[in-house]
């Protein structure tokens, strides 16, 4: 039975569609499977080739990767909500109310979005101690460390607009404090104070400014800067091990070298 | 590069000058062109961006707060009005008002009758309001950094009394009735 599915599988991989989507052939040789990553749009982000080590739990706790799982759901989730939700003085708390009370399923998707938030910046903090504790931010991988910044920053601006959307009392204050903050900054506070929320005060402007900037400008931006940290994980040799330390490759330089080369 | 090309490394200096007579050739000159014509579009788009940002007419409430008529508080009384954000105080020598927003990230502060002071629930701020020898609105403890600033109060043509939020004035200064 097993074997007439895989048989079956196999045709259906050497017919001229499935051959015109991908191209890299039939086989299972090394070749094969490595071109299969290789061209892949999106697969050939990351290596071709991985350490087993490294896909043990124990190499990563794979914190970078549910960071990502977790934003996953959140677009996922946040793309819901928002054929319910309007960005609106009058209507944004009713529509919050609707959506945990009337809507079909609303309440699960608006406690998954919440949830999986919440992890997220908590599994963006694990993972850059993870990263920092183990040495992992160093050459050759400083500016992957950098580009990883960006996206704690992109993680928290998107926690903080989203926090606002909700309408409530706990949101109005909460925002209302968090730009006061910003209008700290020396010489232009006021200014960003002012740009920030389109008016002096938390009102219908920083309500809608806030909505573009969490449904459409962060996600966009966080899509970008992830892209680019996981290319330059493969650009940077892969994920990190002890081995690939400056300090134990110059050793084993040293070794081979007086072994008269490999 | 065509100028890369000139510079031979047999007799480097001999065509130096030559390439300075050249230099300003019809390649630089539209690169020095098309850089010139980006940068002032980037300039003139951060400008735009910023105007297109900065809304030009705000649809937010009013300053002027309508308080009602001035027999409506009692001597020694403290008044929040939470939607304005203001108290409104009548004391001995006359009528006050105080801003209710906090001077440090902007909460609501509250009328503690039973403490006699103004307290913030965020951060802790704490303010005088009738202590013998301290201005009403001065800071007690916490983390504000200015006194509760005193605001412009007025009688309108009817009696009632108007609060002016966008304009502060000298503390101790009372309205009298």
């Amino acid at each position: 039975m097993a074997k007439t599915i895989t048989n079956y599988f196999d045709e259906l991989r050497g017919t001229r569609v499935w051959r015109s989507v991908f191209r890299s052939g039939t086989g299972s040789s090394t070749l094969h499977r490595a071109l299969a990553v290789q061209q892949n749009v999106f697969l050939h982000l990351f290596s071709t080739k991985v350490r087993t080590r490294m896909l043990s739990f124990s190499a990563t706790w794979y914190l970078g990767t549910l960071t990502f799982g977790t934003f996953l759901i959140l677009v996922a989730t946040g793309i819901p909500l928002m054929f319910y939700y309007h960005p609106s003085v009058p209507q944004a708390y009713a529509d919050t109310k609707d959506l945990q009370f009337v809507v079909s399923s609303g309440l699960f998707l608006r406690n998954l979005h919440r949830w999986s938030a919440h992890a997220m910046v908590f599994l963006v903090f694990a993972h850059m101690f993870k990263v920092f504790y183990r040495g992992a931010y160093r050459a050759p991988r400083e500016f992957n460390w950098v580009i990883g910044v960006v996206l704690l920053l992109i993680t928290l601006f998107l926690s903080y607009t989203g926090y606002l959307l909700p309408w409530d009392q706990l949101a109005f204050w909460a925002i209302t404090v968090g730009s006061n903050i910003a209008s700290a900054v020396p010489v232009m506070g006021d200014k960003i104070h002012f740009l920030m929320l389109g008016g002096n005060m938390v009102n219908a402007n920083a309500l809608l400014r806030f909505y573009v900037l969490h449904c459409m400008i962060l996600p966009l931006v966080a899509i970008l800067f992830v892209a680019v940290h996981f290319w330059r994980i493969r650009k940077d040799g892969g994920l990190y091990t002890h081995q690939s330390e400056p300090r134990t490759l110059a050793a084993q330089a040293v070794s081979t070298a007086g072994k008269g080369g490999q | 590069m065509p100028e890369e090309k000139k510079i031979t490394p047999a007799e480097p200096g001999k065509d130096k000058d030559k390439d300075k007579d050249k230099e300003f050739d019809r390649r630089a000159f539209f690169v020095k062109m098309g850089l010139g014509s980006l940068s002032i579009a980037a300039v003139g788009t951060t400008a735009f961006s910023y105007q297109f940002l900065s809304p030009n007419v705000l649809y937010e409430p009013s300053p002027v707060v309508n308080a009602g008529k001035p027999e409506n508080y009692a001597v020694d009384s403290v008044t929040l009005d939470v939607n304005s954000g203001i108290y409104l105080i009548r004391a001995q020598e006359g009528f006050f008002s105080l801003s209710a927003v906090c001077t440090h990230l902007g909460c609501m502060t509250a009328w503690k009758p039973e403490l006699g002071i103004i307290a913030c629930p965020c951060h802790g701020s704490k303010f005088y309001v009738f202590e013998a020898n301290k201005v009403p609105g001065a800071k007690i403890e916490g983390p504000a950094p200015r006194p509760l600033p005193w605001l412009d109060v007025s009688l309108s043509d009817e009696g009632d009394l108007m609060v002016d939020r966008s304009k502060q004035v000298e503390p101790m200064t009372f309205k009298k009735v």
